[in-house]
Order: C-alpha cells, then sequence, then structure tokens
C-alpha cells in the first residue's frame, strides 16, 4: 500500500529496510528529517543513532562502524558533505562499504537552503584526495529514491565501496505516495571476514587501512579501484530515455530537473517539435555510451543540458556527444528552479521558433 | 631454564619501526600486556592514529584499523557502538590528539564514549620531521618554532588531561610518565584500570604517557627520558585527574 511521506523520511525508511543499523550525522537544513527520523527509528530495530559533533566526525564515525562489519550511512547537505570530502576519501582508499545521502542545497560557500545540483562535479570526479570514484545515483523522484537507497547497501557491500545518493532540497521535503518496500533480514546478508569485529588474532586477524607506504602496492591498490569502477561502469549504469526515439532535441537532466524535462518534452511536442529526454540515474558511472548512441542517431539536432548548475553535468555530456552534434547548456542557480515553459523557450529559440 | 620474560601475545612479531630511545615501544608492550592480563585476546579493536604510530596496526595482535588523522576517537565511536562487547581503544599522538583531533577526543569524552584512549605525549611531531605540538613546551625549539615556543606567538601548551577531567563523561583519567621503570609500571596499572572500566561499561578512559622522542628533540635517549621528567613532568604533573570510582 502507497503511504504520502516526505522524501527526507522516506529515504531514512527505505535506509533501515535496506538493513542500515548504523547511522551518524549532523544537524543541516534541507535534509535534517533524515537524521530526526533515524534518531527514532534506529533503536526500534536494534540499529545505533549518534548525532555527532561534526560532519568530520559523522563521516569516521561510519568509517569505524563499516570497518567494523555494520551497514552504516550518513547523510547531510552540500557545505556538510563538503566537510565529509576527507572521510568519503579514506573510505574508499580503506575499501569500506557504505551510503552516503547529500539533499544537495545551493552553493558555493554557505549558499542558500534552497535546491540545487551545483555538487556534481564533487560527487562524481572525487571531492576528496586521490584517484577515487563511488556509485553516484541520481533519483528523480521519491519513490525511486526509495528504491535505489533499498538496494544501496547491498552495491556497497558488493563493491566494497561508498555509494552515494545524490538527491536536491525539492527531493528530501516534498511528499510524496511511496510504497515501501519489505524488511530485508540482516542474517541473510553476505559475511564480511575483512571486518574488524574484535575476532581476529594472528594469521587471522583484519587490518582496515588506507596507508600503502609502497609506491608500488599503493599503484597496484589504485589499478585494483579503477577495476572494480570499470565493473561498476559494466553493470551498474543505468538512465532513463523518455521519448528519444524520434527525438530531433534531446534534453539531458537528472533528479528532479528531468521531470520539469519531461513536462517540457511534452510541451515541445504538442507544439511539434520532436523533443525527448535522456535521463542519467547513475550519475557515476556515467551512461556515456547511450547518450553518444543517441548523438549518433542521424534525426537528432541538438542536445540541451539543463541544470541546476552553472553547468556542471553538461561537461561529461559533450564528452559523450563528442562533437557530433551541438551541446547547449541551460541552467539556474542559488535554489531558482526552472519551470517547463522555461526550458520549453530555450528549445523554441535554439529552434528559430 | 625459567622464562623471566616474554613478548605479550597481545604484540605481533613484526619488528617496531620506532628510533632508538623511543618509548612509544614502551606504550606498545604496556597496552599488550594491560590486554592480555584482562583476557581480551580475540575480542579487541584497535584504532591507530596518523603519525609515528599510524604503523600500529602492524603491531597489535588484533584487529586494527588506521583512521585518518586525529578522527580515531570517532572511528573508535563508530566500532564501539556496533561491537559494544568488544574492547577498543585508540592510540594517539599528541598532534592528532590534541590539535587537529580536539573536536573528536572532547565529544567521546563528553558521550563517556564506552572506549580507551591511549595519549602519547612527546610535546613535539615525530613522523613529520619535529614541528610544534600543541604539547611542546614554552621555550621549547622545534622546526616551526625555531626561537622557541612564545605566548604571544603560539599560546600555552594544552593540558588534555585536566581539560577533559572537567567533562561528566570520563570515568578515569590519569597522566603517567614512561621515563624511569617506576613510572612504567604505575602506567602500567593506569592502562588496565582504563581498560577494566570499559569490561565494566563505566565509559571513557584515557591515559595519557609522556614520552620521549630523542630523535625530534635533538638530546640522546638518556637526555630525553631527564627531559620528560625534570621539564615535561612540570607541565604536565603525573597523577589521577578524574576516577568516578574513587569519588564515592
Amino acid at each position: 500500500m502507497k503511504k504520502l511521506m516526505k522524501g527526507n523520511e522516506a529515504i531514512a525508511e527505505a535506509a533501515v529496510r535496506g538493513g542500515c543499523r548504523a547511522f551518524f550525522g549532523y544537524p543541516i537544513t534541507p535534509q535534517n528529517e533524515i537524521p530526526e527520523y533515524l534518531s527514532r527509528r534506529m533503536p526500534e530495530v536494534g540499529g545505533v543513532f549518534i548525532q555527532a559533533e561534526s560532519e568530520v566526525s559523522a563521516i569516521n564515525m561510519v568509517y569505524g562502524a563499516a570497518g567494523a562489519g555494520a551497514r552504516a550511512m550518513t547523510s547531510s547537505s552540500s557545505p556538510g558533505i563538503s566537510l565529509k570530502q576527507e572521510g568519503i576519501s579514506y573510505i574508499s582508499g580503506a575499501e569500506l562499504p557504505c551510503v552516503i545521502v547529500n539533499i544537495v542545497r545551493a552553493g558555493p560557500g554557505l549558499g542558500g537552503i534552497l535546491p540545487a545540483q551545483s555538487d556534481y562535479f564533487q560527487s562524481v570526479k572525487g571531492g576528496g584526495h586521490g584517484d577515487y570514484h563511488m556509485l553516484v545515483f541520481a533519483p528523480e523522484s521519491v519513490q525511486e529514491a526509495v528504491d535505489l537507497i533499498y538496494n544501496a547497501f547491498d552495491k556497497a557491500d558488493q563493491y566494497r565501496s561508498p555509494v552515494m545518493i545524490l538527491g536536491d532540497g525539492m527531493l528530501g521535503q516534498i511528499m510524496e505516495a511511496v510504497e515501501i518496500p519489505p524488511m530485508k533480514d540482516p542474517t541473510t546478508f553476505p559475511k564480511k571476514e575483512w571486518a574488524t569485529d574484535g575476532t581476529g588474532v594472528g594469521e587471522g586477524r583484519r587490518i582496515v587501512n588506507s596507508l600503502y607506504i609502497e609506491p608500488d602496492v599503493l599503484e597496484k591498490v589504485n589499478q585494483k579501484l579503477a577495476a572494480t569502477y570499470a565493473e561498476m561502469a559494466a553493470n551498474e549504469t543505468a538512465y532513463e530515455a523518455y521519448k528519444t526515439d524520434d527525438a530531433e532535441v534531446v534534453l539531458t537532466a537528472y533528479g528532479t530537473v528531468a521531470r520539469i524535462c519531461k513536462s517540457a518534452v511534452n510541451m515541445l511536442r504538442a507544439k511539434g517539435v520532436k523533443a525527448g529526454l535522456l535521463r542519467p540515474i547513475t550519475l557515476y558511472p556515467f551512461p556515456s555510451d547511450a547518450i553518444a548512441k543517441v548523438a549518433a542517431e542521424p534525426q537528432v539536432k541538438r542536445f540541451l543540458t539543463v541544470e541546476l548548475s552553472m553547468g556542471q553535468m553538461v561537461e561529461d555530456v559533450r564528452l559523450a556527444v563528442n562533437g557530433a552534434k551541438p551541446v547547449d547548456f541551460y541552467g539556474r542557480t542559488g535554489g531558482c528552479v526552472m519551470s517547463p515553459e522555461d526550458v520549453m523557450n530555450v528549445i523554441l529559440e535554439k529552434e528559430g521558433k | 631454564m625459567a622464562t623471566v620474560f616474554k613478548k605479550s601475545k597481545m604484540l605481533t612479531d613484526t619488528k617496531f619501526h620506532y628510533c632508538p630511545g623511543c618509548t612509544h615501544g614502551i606504550a606498545h608492550r604496556l597496552v599488550a600486556e594491560a590486554l592480555e592480563e584482562l583476557g581480551c585476546e580475540g575480542k579487541t579493536i584497535g584504532i591507530a592514529p596518523v603519525g609515528c604510530s599510524v604503523f600500529a596496526y602492524n603491531y597489535f595482535n588484533c584487529d586494527m584499523q588506521q583512521v585518518a588523522h586525529g578522527r580515531a576517537p570517532a572511528a573508535a565511536t563508530g566500532a564501539k557502538r556496533v561491537h559494544p562487547d568488544k574492547v577498543v581503544f585508540a592510540y594517539q599522538g599528541d598532534g592528532d590528539l590534541a590539535s587537529i583531533g580536539t573536536a573528536e577526543i572532547v565529544h567521546a569524552a563528553a558521550r563517556g564514549e564506552n572506549i580507551t584512549v591511549i595519549f602519547i605525549n612527546n610535546a613535539i611531531y615525530g613522523m613529520t620531521g619535529g614541528q610544534m605540538a600543541p604539547t611542546t613546551l614554552l621555550g621549547q625549539k622545534t622546526t616551526t618554532s625555531q626561537y622557541g615556543r612564545t605566548v604571544p606567538l603560539n599560546g600555552n601548551p594544552i593540558k588534555v588531561c585536566e581539560m577533559l577531567s572537567t567533562l561528566d563523561g570520563p570515568s578515569y583519567i590519569a597522566r603517567c610518565s614512561l621515563a624511569d621503570p617506576a613510572s612504567v609500571l604505575k602506567a602500567k596499572k593506569a592502562i588496565i584500570k582504563g581498560f577494566k572500566n570499559q569490561l565494566e561499561g563505566k565509559g571513557f578512559t584515557l591515559i595519557e604517557l609522556l614520552s620521549t622522542c630523542p630523535t625530534n628533540m635533538g638530546l640522546t635517549p638518556l637526555a630525553a627520558l631527564d627531559y620528560v621528567k625534570n621539564d615535561m613532568s612540570k607541565i604536565f604533573p603525573l597523577g589521577v585527574f578524574k576516577d568516578i570510582d574513587a569519588i564515592k
């Protein structure tokens, strides 16, 4: 049965259903309902909830708990995610599974508290130091956020890597009807032989570590991580193609902006412009092949990437299109959100209509 | 022949990398012996810092995590909360704990987090090459206080035990020295007390160990021990700063 839930609370509940039993957070708008909800929910399922002294501490508590074998998670919003970058780099280096939710707000600096997509670079290019990436999911609806985080802990365990759910203030604050999946049984989760659960002695002891002082050893670690990312690209790349089959104008957008663009596609089609939308669901790995394939279609005239930023994902779209067709950009920032009409008018202008 | 001394089984066979005269080796041995004597083999998670003891994960014969600079109390919190039945300790130096990691140590102590922290205070950054530490003494020359530490420029050394003992969370806070055999024996008792409190669920314990760094102090091992005894101990007096059992 569907239930009307706020995005943040639905994300929190779906995390619990997906097996999360350790949450460490710090207050920041617009994601506060996640820690608030979990402070109530975790004790009900025998889980751990701590409001940490800072985002830095929260992500390092995740490191400790994930390193000790727990399904651990933190959530924050942009300035807080910046503070977590050190920890995310260490978590990646130590190959620890965890889930990080970023309910993005407008930046830079303290910025504002309204929705934005200006953390794309930070999320997909490795916001911290070193050669690392993580799976980055960009849900467009509360239901999709629920479905993605529900399985995110399995993905994190599978790849021994952090997984990010990249939402925005709209997704966090909107209320939508959602189907919450059933509780996963923690006893069915794969055993983590590498985890420092305290039982290790002698040959059997476990070390969670990201320090490799020998250069050739560290290079091998980087190569191993790269192989993991290649595996993610092969198995996890996800996107939605919306009315792209006969499209002459292809919009690319992710998350909540993709929903605005779907409305724009329909309005454009009503005006006789064959528009479509290619929506990356995973921002890392990026669906470059799918975009390149669309770009190669002879009827496709142009792309327009629409973002709540000054133009971040558009760089990856351009790399994927690789000059085959022009790629334009339209963005709003600061918490300002474009309407479907705005998107439609940009296209109509480009089409000379 | 009777065995009169042997290495604790809570230490691995890996050779220490520490400099001659450094007291990290003694500190490691005391921690290992305390864990062994309390029957913690196979039920311990150690957290190694960034600093000279970054490789502590190679030496302690238990599950170990190496974590980011200053964040050991946070990582220890995460590990302890998901394994409350295990013994969790963090091993940190003065730069790690009293400079970059002040928020983490203060709040772990304030929460009364049921972990044990071994705090090595040698008044200097060892691994990076002898820079000024938060615990460097006034007048002490380091590679970043080449005219000697002064109050107007650098402020006063931080007294961690005194500061943390004002909080309600800790169950036991003590400062010991590794500068002579009698002090070492006292330090071991304090470390055992710390782990015992954790096993009894009494909450946060911290044992500060005044230590040497002959290499970066520019002193012989013996002169470095004298420096701990004669100079450091004046600014960082030895003793028990908090003991919830003693208050009763």
